[in-house]
């Protein structure tokens, strides 16, 4: 089968807060030189059949529809080899 | 004929019996909505209460929004069925595309419950016209995904139409833009809040102020003269 990775981040000019909280974690636990964090949510799709463009229409689709909500997130459909 | 206001039970509401009890001691007869079922059951109006449906999974109302009995609320509030979205219920709401803006994280990223003062910004929307416009009130806020985001554009036409519904008073909560409570949609038949006035609507409880009971009354009066 055949995966297909959405990942989903907040738009660049959204707050994240947890990002933020996470950066600032981050030397405390002697990792130092991360300017900046931003999370986000990978889905990972175990698609039947091929992966064809019709199939990845319908899955930008889904991701427009309903993994991201396009008001305040940006999403990219990736075909994994 | 008595206004029938039905109240939705998605797996995860959490306000819906107080919403049900608000709606009699309003005057109104309560209806038990199932997120499941399409009917609406011939109500005059739908409250979408608050909770943490779907486990919040995805994004607070991302999934309830796609259940059957928002097919139907989304139809009939686009033709004008009063629907008043609380908390989980604004966040369905924004979800739906009925109300502009998404809901995301509170800034400081707790949890906040406590009671919260309110300026009514626009008492001329289907469940605001029993207060005055300007009238500071007082009702209970809990949650943690308060923050309201929209952009600039979005933000400007909203302020411009008057439908910045409810603005926080004595410091952001959650760090929403343009300290929003709860916006309307143009035709001020969907309003959408963060704090709940179901939960302020009997001295008895709370800190005994009634402040939220007008939001029912309001609706109620509004079907009676239409």
């Amino acid at each position: 089968m055949a995966r297909v990775v959405v990942d989903v981040m907040l738009k660049p000019e959204i707050l994240d807060p947890q990002g933020q909280a996470v950066q600032r974690a981050l030397p405390r636990l002697g990792f130092d030189g991360i300017a900046d964090v931003r999370q986000g949510k990978r889905f990972e799709l175990e698609v039947e059949g091929p992966v064809d463009d019709a199939a990845l229409a319908r899955i930008h689709e889904m991701a427009e529809t309903f993994l991201a909500n396009t008001v305040i997130e940006d999403f990219v459909v990736k075909v994994e080899s | 004929m008595t206004t029938r206001i039905g109240v939705v039970t998605f797996p995860g509401t959490l306000d819906d019996r107080d919403s049900l009890r608000a709606v009699r001691l309003a005057g109104a007869e309560p209806v038990s909505l199932w997120h499941r079922d399409k009917d609406l059951k011939q109500v005059d109006a739908v409250v979408l209460a608050g909770g943490f449906s779907y486990g919040d999974y995805l994004r607070a109302g991302a999934i309830s929004r796609f259940s059957p009995v928002m097919e139907t609320v989304i139809d009939q509030a686009r033709a004008g069925l009063p629907v008043l979205g609380i908390c989980n219920g604004f966040q369905i709401l924004t979800e739906s595309h009925l109300l502009p803006g998404a809901m995301l994280r509170n800034n400081h990223l707790h949890f906040i419950c406590r009671d919260q003062k309110l300026r009514v910004e626009n008492a001329e929307t289907a469940w605001t016209a029993d207060y005055e416009t300007g009238q500071e009130i007082s009702v209970p806020l809990k949650n943690i995904d308060g923050r309201y985001v929209a952009d600039e554009r979005v933000l400007d036409e909203l302020e411009a139409e008057g439908r910045v519904a409810f603005r926080y008073l004595d410091g952001n909560p959650n760090g929403s833009l343009r300290d929003i409570a709860g916006i309307t949609n143009a035709e001020g038949n969907v309003v959408g809040l963060m704090p709940h006035p179901e939960h302020a609507v009997e001295p008895l409880i709370g800190t005994g102020r009634t402040d939220g009971l007008a939001f029912f009354t309001s609706v109620i009066k509004k079907l009676v003269t239409a």
